[in-house]
């Protein structure tokens, strides 16, 4: 019971040779099945998600979340599908109807194809592409032309707008998120997503925080989520470039949304915290897609806590972010840790790059962990000065009004 | 069987998974046409001008900013596989790599190109 993908797999494989199917189809035949599967539990997972959020938030909010479809509301989120399916399409008049109805089927396949080098356990990845990382973003990335196809193809000046600012935005957060995505493939060697889970004995998320937080900041302005999520600001701009979709497309839009919040979670796991790694997981697989799951959740969870918390970033601000000091830092950090980490490598000898053990990977990780805390010390100290800069600069334009206000004021008086 | 088969397989399902719910909805669901229905949104009134409104270029300039950072990253993905091989000139050899790169986000800043119209 130990390992159940090599049990399953071998199995099947087995029946259907002995049944007379020729091997390279069985073979197949049986990848067939671990697709369908890992396609179905992407959008499945996401009923309980949505339930999920929707509690939490609620919580936090301090109102109970939906709790009457069902025992604690688990039905909501089947009740609201149901309900999208049963209405109709409307296709706006003028709106090209190819561009129009493939956007949202392109939004979804963008995700779930991500989940093609997910490593699950340590048996249990869907294909170890040497170039995982490499896919995974070009995968992603079709999710950002998902949105113009939609904003062109609905014939709705607005909609075309907020396309053309949702489109700027992510790919302004593609940069800083392949920035730090260049740092486990640095520390592993390697463009295997199998390989940068089993060689985190020492999660990359301890010896490279700053790293992880700028990884995870860029991520949640990729997936459009708060604070980010001006892109289907429903108070400002009535959902942007999704206006014109109703009934299941819509569905589509809103699943693809979700699912990406959860893969997005995955990554951050697989990538910076190490995985499906855990006591016992290289013994016993099943065990880590348990640590796996549990360790999305949990910055899924974390996810949840900032949409609650925090208000929406204005576009020009998000921008400035992003250019003016994540693509910075990231490339201050990178510079920096490559050159830290050479040296020390140098003088310490062939020891220093061991990933065996956790006790081995200690002195890199010290290494690292030095110099992100050396590199966050700075950035906390630039954003201070940029702040007090911007501070200032508003304060000025405030006196200057308030000088003239005085002055009007003081002659009306006489 | 490669080990782009799975992608192959996947790519095929996670495109035909949402497109049968929506040909299902398309035929089963109710499709009643009318002229208010269909007429494009514009918070409640008629449309004013032209629907493909005139593209402004400062979206054209980040997407611009962005091909180049993502050219470089594209060209510092081998460097960094094969990092743990390096000596220290390969490592510094990347740095001027890097360096340059920051050096045209520094003009870019400077010039106004990463302002928000």
């Amino acid at each position: 019971m130990g390992d159940i993908f090599t049990t399953i797999s071998t199995f099947l494989i087995g029946l259907l040779t002995g049944l007379g199917v020729d091997p390279l189809l069985a073979h197949i035949i049986v990848a067939f099945l671990g697709a369908f599967l890992i396609a179905n539990f992407v959008l499945l997972i996401l009923i309980v998600n949505i339930w999920l959020e929707r509690k939490v938030i609620g919580r936090m909010q301090d109102r109970i979340g939906p709790n009457r479809v069902g025992p604690w509301g688990i039905f909501q989120t089947i009740a609201d599908l149901t309900k999208l399916v049963s209405k109709e399409i409307i296709i706006p008049s003028g709106a090209d109807l190819v561009p129009f109805m493939a956007a949202p089927i392109v939004a979804v396949a963008s995700v779930i194809l991500v989940w093609a080098v997910m490593p699950l356990a340590k048996t249990a990845i869907g294909t170890d592409l040497n170039i995982g990382v490499l896919y995974m973003v070009a995968v992603s990335s079709l999710g950002i032309m998902s949105i113009l196809l939609a904003g062109w193809s609905s014939n709705n000046k607005y909609a075309l707008l907020g396309a053309f600012r949702a489109v700027a935005m992510l790919v302004s957060y593609e940069v800083p998120m392949i920035l730090t995505l260049m740092v486990p493939v640095l520390l592993s060697g390697s463009m295997q997503m199998g390989k940068i889970v089993s060689d985190q004995q020492i999660w990359y998320g301890f010896s490279m925080p700053v790293a992880a937080l700028i990884f995870y900041i860029a991520l949640t302005a990729e997936i459009g989520r708060s604070p980010f999520d001006l892109l289907e600001a429903e108070s400002e701009i009535v959902a942007g470039y999704h206006i014109e979709y109703s009934g299941f497309a819509f569905a589509i839009f809103y699943a693809a949304e979700w699912a990406h919040a959860f893969t997005v979670s995955a990554l951050m796991a697989a990538l910076f915290f190490g995985g499906w790694q855990g006591p016992f997981a290289e013994t016993i697989p099943t065990l880590g897609i348990v640590y796996f799951m549990g360790k999305t959740f949990l910055i899924y969870f974390m996810s949840m806590w900032l949409r609650a918390t925090l208000p929406r970033v204005r576009i020009d601000h998000t921008m400035s972010f992003c250019w003016k000091f994540l693509i910075p830092m990231s490339l201050i950090l990178i510079t920096l840790v490559v050159l830290v980490d050479k040296l020390a490598a140098l003088a310490i000898g062939e020891s220093y790059l061991d990933t065996t053990t956790m006790l081995a990977m200690t002195p890199r990780s010290l290494a690292l962990l030095a110099v992100n805390l050396v590199t966050g010390a700075f950035a906390v100290w630039w954003i201070g000065v940029m702040g007090r800069r911007e501070r200032e600069r508003l304060a000025a334009l405030e006196i200057k009004h308030v000088v003239i206000e005085t002055s009007a004021a003081g002659q009306q008086a006489k | 069987m490669s080990e782009w088969t799975f992608v192959a397989l996947l790519a095929v399902i996670s495109v035909a998974l949402p497109a049968v719910p929506i040909v299902a909805g398309r035929l089963l669901g109710p499709r009643k046409p009318n002229k208010e229905k269909n007429a494009t949104y514009e918070c409640g009134v008629e449309t004013v001008g032209d629907t493909w409104v005139q593209f402004k270029v400062q979206y054209y300039v980040f997407a611009l900013v962005f091909l180049v950072f993502d050219i470089e990253v594209i060209f510092l993905y081998p460097w960094a596989v094969a990092y743990n091989q390096l000596t220290l000139f390969g490592v510094f050899a990347g740095i001027v790599f890097i360096v340059t790169l920051a050096e045209a986000l520094v003009y870019a800043w400077r010039k106004g190109a990463l302002e928000w119209v």
